[in-house]
Order: C-alpha cells, then structure tokens, then sequence
C-alpha cells in the first residue's frame, strides 16, 4: 500500500534519474549479473560486459519504464499492458529474477544517492518495485 | 575446490599453510580428505576466493559500528514493519523518525553488528562459531529465520550507502555471499 506521499516521493526520485537512466540502468543490470550469475542465462544474446552498448541501452529502457510507471502508479496495469505481454510470451523470465533485480536496483540507488536514500524512501521504493514486478508477471499465467 | 598433494619431505601433516583450510589428497585417491590437521574434511565447508575474504576483512576493518548497526536495524524496522513484533519493549516505534532516533534500536543494531566480528574472524567456521546465537535466536528469542535476511538485506544497502561507488557489484557479491552464510548458520539450530 503506497500512501500519497510515497507516490510523490517515488515520481520525484525517478524523475531525477531519467537523465542518468543508461548509468542506473546498467549498474544495476551489473549488479545483479554479479551475484545472481543465473540472471545471465537470459542475455546470452548481448554483449553484458561493464560499460557495453548493449549493457546501456538495455538498462536504459528498464530505467526509462520504470520511471514512466511511476508518474501515475494507480495506471500501472494499463502503462505496462504492451511490457506484459512481452514478458509473459517472448521473455518468459522466471519472475524471481523480477526480486533479484529490484534488490539490485534498490543497492543502486543507495549507492548513488547515500544519505538522501532514507529508510522511507527505501521503503517507498521497495514497495513500488515490488508492485512493479507483479504487475509485469500478471499474464505469466 | 584446491587439493594439494603431501610433499614427501614434509614431516608429518605438518602444512606449509598453518592456520588455513587446506586439503590433502590422501594416499588412496578417492574421497577421503582431510586439512593439514588431518581432521575429516566438511565437503560442505564455504569457499572463499582471496578476493572474497579480503573484501569482507576490509569492509569490517572500515565498519562505522555506531553509525551502520543503528541505521541497518532502523531500517529494517521501517522497511519491514512486522520486524517491530520482536521489540514490543522498545517504546516509540510510531514512525521512522521515532524509529531512527530511538536509543534502543541504536544500542541494539550496535550490537548485532559487533555480532558479525565473530563470523568474520572465523570465515572458515562460520557454522559453529553461531551455533550457540542460532539456539538463543530459536529457543529464547523466537526469531523467524526469514528476517534474518530482511536485515542483512538492510545492511547491505546501508553500507552501499556509506561506500558509494567503491561498493562496485564485486564488493556486493562478496558482502552478499558472507552474509548468506552467516543467515544460514543462524538458522541452522532451529528444528
């Protein structure tokens, strides 16, 4: 349950970090290729080695979706019907590699913003990925 | 896994490493391996890399104990507020700046941090250093096991916090795996 505050928190915080999405995105992708090597079965496809193109424009685009859901969090079902169905038919990613990357992505964010990633942002933080994720796995099955 | 073969003109079981797991490759070939103590090998025992260890060495050697402990467990008890069912004795814990500024939480994450020192001296036995602490957390304090890793996830994100950029997905994996054994070895003695 995310109340109307953390909302605002969460749309601040990724608001801020659109412009640096490539960085976010792939440090977090890093992150987790680190320690989950499992996650890496799912790129064999593209070149994930730090600092690759491909790494950046990937991290990227989970960054960019990432914030645009979290301008109107009530409307999540509906900005990422299209993401759905791509993860549900094509991607097919077991979905506890959703958890692994939202942990990682949580480790970036307090790297990057230290002290200004405060237990309630955190924890706004971590529901809103939490919800993400499920949301994102609704059509698996 | 490393398996060194006795060097013939070593006396005994003497080992060129002292004080580090080392496995020999008896004489017979198969399973059987024993350290330089000669005392039967756990096929279970953690493997380090040298990288692993002195990663783990120097992020404790660093450790701001009275800043880091109260912050990890303040944390969990706002991230994950049903945490709060185990410190009913607290007092205010109504919101996070209650909970960031209560005297209590900071003494106590102190204290669960200074726990850690033990596991870090004792890499190599992780799981018995903590037998007694996995017995105390079941018997007497009742902890489910589940938030053990609620709050090391919490303290690696403080830490993330304090190292910035120099905590690279390296220095994660390495922090990550040793607190996955001692949350292991704190769960153990629970039946």
């Amino acid at each position: 349950m995310l109340s109307a505050r953390e909302k605002e928190l969460i749309s601040e915080i990724w608001e801020r970090l659109t412009p640096v999405a490539e960085d976010i995105g792939a440090e977090a992708l890093l992150r987790m290729f680190a320690t989950q090597p499992g996650s890496k079965t799912y790129f064999s496809h593209l070149d994930i080695s730090p600092s690759s193109a491909h790494l950046r424009s990937h991290g990227q685009k989970i960054v960019l979706a990432i914030a645009e859901g979290a301008k109107d969090i009530s409307q999540l079902a509906i900005t990422l019907g299209p993401l759905q169905t791509l993860h549900a038919y094509q991607l097919r990613i077991d979905p506890t590699n959703f958890k692994f990357f939202s942990h990682c992505m949580l480790v970036t964010l307090a790297a990057h913003m230290r002290k200004d990633f405060t237990p309630v942002a955190h924890a706004a933080m971590d529901k809103y990925l939490s919800a993400f994720a499920a949301v994102l796995s609704e059509k698996f099955r | 896994m490393t398996q060194y073969t006795l060097q013939a003109h070593r006396p005994s079981n003497r080992c060129l490493w002292e004080g580090r797991r080392v496995a020999l490759k008896v004489a017979s070939g198969a399973g059987d391996l024993q350290t330089c103590t000669g005392k039967p090998r756990d096929s279970k025992m953690v493997e380090w890399t040298d990288f692993e260890r002195a990663t783990i060495v120097d992020i404790f050697s660093k450790m701001q104990y009275e800043v880091v402990g109260p912050a990890a467990l303040a944390r969990c008890l706002v991230v994950y507020p049903w945490t709060q069912r185990y410190f009913g004795n607290f007092g205010n814990l109504y919101n996070a700046a209650a909970i960031s500024g209560n005297p209590m939480v900071a003494k106590h994450g102190t204290t669960i941090l200074h726990g850690l020192d033990r596991a870090v001296k004792n890499m190599d036995d992780i799981k018995a250093t903590y037998a007694e602490l996995s017995v105390l957390h079941s018997e007497k304090l009742h902890v489910d096991p589940d938030n053990f890793k609620l709050l090391s996830d919490c303290l690696t994100i403080v830490v993330a916090a304090q190292l910035g950029k120099d905590f690279t997905g390296e220095v994660q994996a390495a922090f990550q795996k040793f607190l996955a054994v001692v949350v292991s070895a704190l769960g153990r003695q629970y039946h």
